[in-house]
């Protein structure tokens, strides 16, 4: 695969003589990989999703997207790749429709009208929104707002979808509806993708996670092998499934599972194996 | 102090294009003391439902007795602002509501509005900041210069410092991390189980939060009470919570499985990730 974001020893500060927030972070993601940032509150999170797409800069080290640097002359065309959907939906609503909404991010990058009304279809519908062109936002959901986010950057045809802590806001329902919307976009799509998150479940379902600690990159690795840290995990802030937590306390009472279960049925599974051969 | 809901319905802009009923005929009893979850979707009411226990809204129809105070349709309170000193509520991202120069001033506003005595308050100040987890050296900055999380938790001492015996917690922990989120939850429970007769509602979307804390719940679906019940009351009945998108805590639906894999008969309750480890292994070794 073809690298898509490279971090090389990115360093960054909000102000001179302020604590370094990042420090010499480096990491690399490929095209089509769907990878999940996690640390604690304060970790620099969400600072790594500002300065992929040129909101702030770095005082040290290089970021490149698709084999361009990000430079104050690059950032227009860097942004044409880099879709963000942020946490707040009330925030990030700018048109006073639904289609109003998707076209703002078109408008501001020149596409044609004739296309720009295709698009607006299309990615509403990409969403399961396309019966509310002319709803306003106020008559949305907190799910159906971030949905309607997701289809302006969709419009736009970017290369990588990035959501800060996107589902923080939603109920679980909503929550159910994005992260739907989300694993069948990048898909049909064919997008990379990065999500900042605390839920465990979406960690689960990405390809790799990248574990930060204050500020710098603790852990990069496959979800299955990050969350085998259990405690050093917690220790660091963060949460651990409960179906890891049991299988810790498990082995500590000497029953070994062998596959390393992330489900009740596949627990469920390797216990009812240990069970018939007793 | 009890809180009961007769027959309370309320009404958003009634006789209107707009008009919606967001509650419906409720009728509930909690008792001096308890901590009950109120689960339920956005749209469902909780959050109606809250404003009414300090006064902000009052119901369009029935009745509601929080202690010696009753809220009706068509009479005023006189006492509202006495009730309020009794009801602490922590809405959904208090931190918005931050406006003082200082965190202390924050934190004071409340009781002050409530006339305790200059005095007193100075002493709950540095008694609720250790209490929410920050240092007494917070109280001179600005709250505009801390993180989130120590704004939400400024925000929450603000209400811990009014000594409320009613805590109303409208999704305290939502978009904390998950340590932030646990701090948090236990410093309320710790709360709740120190002060005497402190009842504690918690509004949540959180099954595991319930689980985990409340000894009642009352789940909301659509302005109505679906169901309510002690959580084990709650969780033998799978099928019912979820015809509205609602699911059983990991734990419960673990021991559940658990059961009907290998016959035995655990019970669907609270048990900690040990306890459950212990029923594994016990059951295991009989089949030896």
């Amino acid at each position: 695969m073809k690298p898509l974001i490279e971090f090389k020893h990115v360093s960054f500060r909000y102000d001179e003589n302020g604590p370094w927030v990042l420090k010499d972070v480096s990491f690399t993601i490929d095209e089509r990989e769907s990878v999940a940032i996690i640390g604690h509150n304060g970790s620099g999170k969400s600072t790594i999703a500002k300065l992929m797409n040129g909101l702030l800069f770095p005082q040290e080290g290089e970021i490149w997207i698709n084999d361009q640097r990000l430079t104050e002359s690059s950032i227009w065309d860097i942004r044409r790749n880099v879709g963000m959907v942020f946490q707040n939906p009330d925030n990030q609503f700018v048109g006073a429709t639904v289609q109003d909404d998707v076209a703002f991010g078109m408008e501001n990058r020149g596409v044609a009208r004739t296309v720009m009304q295709e698009r607006i279809k299309s990615s509403l519908k990409a969403v399961n929104m396309e019966k509310y062109l002319l709803t306003e936002p106020h008559r949305l959901s907190g799910g159906q707002k971030q949905r309607v986010a997701i289809a302006g950057v969709i419009a736009i045809s970017p290369k990588v979808l990035i959501l800060d802590e996107a589902t923080v806001m939603l109920d679980p329902r909503g929550r159910k509806e994005i992260m739907e919307t989300i694993s069948r976009l990048i898909t049909e799509e064919q997008l990379s993708l990065v999500t900042i998150t605390h839920d465990l479940q979406e960690v689960t379902q990405t390809d790799r996670v990248i574990v930060l600690n204050q500020g710098e990159v603790w852990m990069i690795d496959q979800p299955q092998a990050i969350l085998r840290n259990g405690n050093k995990l917690r220790d660091i802030g963060l949460d651990v499934p409960f179906i890891t937590t049991l299988s810790n306390q498990l082995a500590q009472r000497g029953i070994s599972l062998q596959k390393e279960p992330f489900t009740t049925e596949e627990m469920l599974e390797e216990l009812w194996t240990l069970h018939s051969k007793t | 102090m009890d809180i009961t809901f007769k027959n309370v319905s309320y009404t958003y802009q009634p006789n209107s294009p707009f008009e919606h009923q967001a509650l419906k005929d409720i009728s509930l009893h909690i008792p001096s003391g308890s901590f009950v979850a109120i689960i339920g979707h956005t749209g469902s009411g909780k959050s109606t439902l809250i404003q009414h226990l300090n006064g902000i809204i009052r119901p369009t129809e029935g009745e509601i007795t929080i202690g010696p105070y009753t809220l009706s349709p068509d009479k005023k309170l006189k006492e509202m602002k006495e009730l309020r000193s009794h009801v602490g509520v922590v809405f959904q991202y208090p931190e918005h509501q931050l406006f003082e120069e200082t965190v202390e001033k924050d934190i004071a506003f409340g009781p002050e509005n409530f006339a305790v005595p200059e005095e007193v308050i100075q002493s709950r100040v540095k008694e609720v900041i250790t209490q929410v987890g920050l240092s007494e050296a917070m109280l001179a900055r600005s709250p505009f210069e801390l993180s989130g999380g120590q704004m939400r938790r400024v925000a929450i001492a603000g209400v811990l410092a009014i000594n409320p015996e009613i805590y109303v917690l409208d999704e305290p922990t939502a978009g904390l991390d998950p340590r932030g989120q646990q701090e948090i939850m236990d410093m309320f429970y710790t709360l709740h189980h120190e002060a005497e007769n402190q009842t504690t509602i918690l509004i949540t979307h959180s099954m595991e939060d319930a689980l985990q804390y409340a000894d009642y719940i009352i789940i909301l679906n659509e302005g109505e009470k679906y169901m309510e019940g002690r959580p084990e009351e709650i969780f033998a009945q799978e099928e019912v919570i979820k015809q509205v998108d609602l699911e059983l805590p990991e734990s419960i639906r673990f021991i559940k499985a658990f059961n009907k894999r290998f016959n035995t008969s655990y019970p669907l309750i609270k048990q900690s990730s040990e306890q459950i480890a212990n029923l594994i292994t016990e059951t295991l070794e009989q089949a030896k």
